[in-house]
C-alpha cells in the first residue's frame, strides 16, 4: 500500500511573529522556516506503518513556492520513498491545496492519505476533511492511534469528551493529532541518503487545478495586547484581590 | 436567505456552545433555522426550538445519524445549503469535523473559528495562534463559518420555535462508529465554567493534579491543563487548553506550574481575570497574568485552597 503525507513549510513554531506594518500579513522574509509539526507526525506515522510491513511506499507531497523542496527532503530525510511538489508562487488555501492533493492522489492511487489536523500558520483545520471530501473517502481526523486490519482502519480520534474510537473503510484520509507519535529527528546519513530520493515537482495547470483564492484577506492586525499584571506577595493577598478588586471569587 | 445553524448534540440534549452559535447566526441575519440530526432525536431538538431567536428547527431522524459521522451528516447539510445563506457551526471537535467536508462538497471556502462578524460577508478569525488577527471576506454564494463560542454571548432559552422534520439521506457506509473513552467528570464542562484551574508540567506527576483538583471542586471550577502536561501523560487530552486544544474564556483563570508557551496562551488569553503561581519569576505567564505569585506551587495551592470560600 502507498501512503501520501502532506507536509506544509510554515514559520518555525519556536518565531514569535510579526505582523505586517502595512497591515497585509505576516513577515515572512529573512523568517526561520520548518516543517509544520503536525505534518511531521503524519510523516512519523506513515514511516512506522512502513516499518510493520503495512505500507511500501511514501510520498510526501507539498504546494507552494520551490523552497517548499526544503520541507518535502526533510519528510525524505525522515524516511519518505519520493516527493511530489506543485509549485506556484500563488497564495494557496485550503481548499485550493485539498484540490491538488486530489489530483495527486487520483495519479498515485495511494491507500492512504495522511496530514497534520491544521497548519500553524493559518490554523484552518481543513484540508484533510475536504480532500476526504472530494475523494468521496471516509475521513478519521484528530487521530490519536490508528489500526490497519482487513481492508479498514480503526481510529482512535480526541474529541472533545475524550476519545472516539471510529472504523473507517480505505481508502482514508487522516489527520493527526498531537499525541499520535514523537517524530524522529533525521540522522546525518539519512539527510545524504534523503539528496538522491526523487522528487516531481509539477504545476497547478497542469493538474487542471484553479488554485485562485476564495477567501480576500482584508486585513491582517497585531491582536488587543493583554497588560501584565501585579504580583501579589501572600496568598491572603491574592484572595483579598480576587474578591475584592476583581470579583471574580 | 435563512441561515442554517448546525447543532451538535447527543440526541437527548444539545452542546451548551449551540446557543453561541445561534448567537453569531442572529448577527447574520433575522431567520435562523437550527438543523439537529440524529436518531431518536426528538429532546435535542425540543431543547434547540427553545432557544431564543430560532425561527425553525429541522429534525432529521436517521440510524445513519446516531453517532453524528461526516461521511453521513455533511450529504445531509449539502442538500439543505441551497437554501441558505450561512451555514454555522461551534469550532469544536464535532464542527471542526464536519464543517470542512461540507464546504468542499459545496465547492466552497470555509471561515474557520470566527470571532467576530464584520458583516455578512467579513469575518475576523486568529491566525498565528491568535498572534495576528486577519480579516476576511468570502464570496461564495453559501458561506461556511465556524464560530469560537467564547466570543458570542450565548442565547437565552424560552422560545418555541416549530420542529419540522425532515428524512435522512441514510448511510454512505464509508465509516462506523466503534465506540468512547470519555472523561467522567462533575466538574464543569471546561469551556462553559465560569472558573478554570489549569495545571502545566511544574505539577510534576497526574497524581500531584490532586491539589488543583481540591481547588478547582472548592471554587466549583473546570479543570484544564496545558499541552505539555497532557504530553507528559499527567491528564487526558480533553483537558488540555490551547492553540490545538480548547480556548476558554472564564471569568477566572487560575494558572498553575504552566511557563505561558505561545500555544497555550493562545487558548486562555480572553480570560477577563487571569491568576499565575510559578516559581519562575521570569515564566511568560505572568506578562499575561492580572495577579502573579511567584513560589512553590505545593504550598501555594493547598493555602489558596483553605482560603476561598466555598461555592
Amino acid at each position: 500500500m502507498k501512503v501520501l503525507v502532506a507536509v506544509k513549510r510554515v514559520i518555525d513554531y519556536n518565531v514569535k511573529i510579526r505582523v505586517k506594518a502595512d497591515n497585509t500579513g505576516v513577515e515572512t522574509a529573512n523568517v526561520k522556516m520548518s516543517m509544520n509539526p503536525f505534518d511531521e507526525i503524519a510523516v512519523e506515522e506513515a514511516i512506522r506503518m512502513k516499518e510493520k510491513g503495512a505500507a511500501t511506499e511514501i510520498i510526501a507531497f507539498s504546494a507552494g513556492p520551490a523552497q517548499c523542496q526544503e520541507t518535502i527532503r526533510t519528510a525524505l530525510a525522515m524516511g519518505a520513498d519520493r516527493g511530489v511538489l506543485v509549485q506556484t508562487d500563488a497564495e494557496l488555501q485550503p481548499l485550493a491545496v485539498a484540490k491538488l492533493l486530489k489530483a495527486v492522489v487520483d495519479k498515485e492511487q495511494p491507500g492512504l492519505v495522511i496530514v497534520g489536523k491544521q497548519a500553524i500558520d493559518d490554523d484552518s483545520n481543513q484540508t484533510g476533511q475536504m480532500l476526504a471530501a472530494l475523494l468521496g473517502w471516509s475521513q478519521g481526523t484528530f487521530a490519536n492511534k490508528l489500526n490497519i486490519a482487513d481492508g479498514s482502519i480503526e481510529v482512535k480520534r480526541e474529541v472533545d469528551g475524550g476519545l472516539e474510537n471510529v472504523k473507517l473503510k480505505m481508502p482514508a484520509v487522516i489527520t493527526t493529532d498531537l499525541r499520535l507519535n514523537e517524530p524522529r529527528y533525521a540522522s546525518l546519513p539519512n539527510i545524504m541518503k534523503a539528496k538522491k530520493k526523487p522528487i516531481e515537482t509539477l504545476a497547478p495547470d497542469a493538474l487542471g487545478v484553479d488554485v485562485a483564492p476564495r477567501l480576500k484577506v482584508l486585513k491582517v492586525e497585531e491582536p488587543p495586547k493583554r497588560k501584565a499584571g501585579i504580583k501579589v506577595k501572600t496568598v491572603a493577598e491574592l484572595v483579598d484581590k480576587l474578591k475584592n478588586e476583581a470579583g471574580v471569587i | 436567505m435563512a441561515i442554517l445553524v448546525v447543532a451538535a448534540h447527543d440526541n437527548k440534549a444539545i452542546r451548551a456552545n449551540v446557543a453561541n452559535a445561534v448567537a453569531a447566526a442572529t448577527k447574520l441575519g433575522s431567520d435562523v433555522h437550527v438543523l439537529v440530526a440524529g436518531k431518536d432525536c426528538g429532546e435535542a431538538a425540543k431543547a434547540a426550538a427553545a432557544l431564543q431567536g430560532v425561527t425553525k428547527v429541522l429534525q432529521a431522524e436517521d440510524a445513519a445519524y446516531a453517532a453524528w459521522l461526516a461521511e453521513d451528516v455533511a450529504p445531509l447539510v449539502v442538500k439543505l445549503a441551497p437554501n441558505y445563506s450561512h451555514i454555522v457551526m461551534a469550532a469544536d471537535s464535532v464542527g471542526k469535523n464536519l464543517a470542512p467536508r461540507v464546504s468542499a462538497l459545496l465547492d466552497v471556502a470555509q471561515v474557520s473559528e470566527a470571532i467576530q462578524i464584520v458583516s455578512a460577508d467579513t469575518f475576523v478569525r486568529p491566525i498565528y495562534a491568535g498572534n495576528a488577527m486577519a480579516t476576511v471576506q468570502t464570496a461564495d454564494k453559501v458561506k461556511v463559518v465556524t464560530i469560537r463560542p467564547t466570543n458570542f454571548k450565548a442565547v437565552g432559552g424560552g422560545g418555541s420555535a416549530p420542529i419540522e422534520q425532515i428524512g435522512g439521506e441514510g448511510s454512505k457506509g464509508l465509516s462506523s462508529y466503534v465506540g468512547a473513552e470519555l472523561s467522567k467528570s462533575e466538574r464543569p464542562e471546561l469551556t462553559s465554567a465560569k472558573i478554570v484551574v489549569s495545571g502545566g508540567r511544574g505539577m510534576g506527576s497526574g497524581d500531584n493534579f490532586k491539589i488543583l483538583e481540591a481547588l478547582a471542586d472548592k471554587l466549583g471550577a473546570g479543570l484544564g491543563a496545558s499541552r505539555a502536561a497532557v504530553d507528559a501523560g499527567y491528564v487526558p487530552n480533553d483537558y488540555q487548553v490551547g492553540q490545538t486544544g480548547k480556548v476558554v474564556a472564564p471569568d477566572l483563570y487560575i494558572a498553575v506550574g504552566i511557563s505561558g508557551a505561545i500555544q497555550h496562551l493562545a487558548g486562555m488569553k480572553d480570560s477577563k481575570t487571569i491568576v499565575a503561581i510559578n516559581k519562575d519569576e521570569e515564566a511568560p505567564i505572568f506578562q499575561v497574568a492580572d495577579y502573579g505569585i511567584v513560589g512553590d506551587l505545593f504550598q501555594i495551592v493547598p493555602e489558596l485552597t483553605a482560603a476561598v470560600d466555598k461555592k
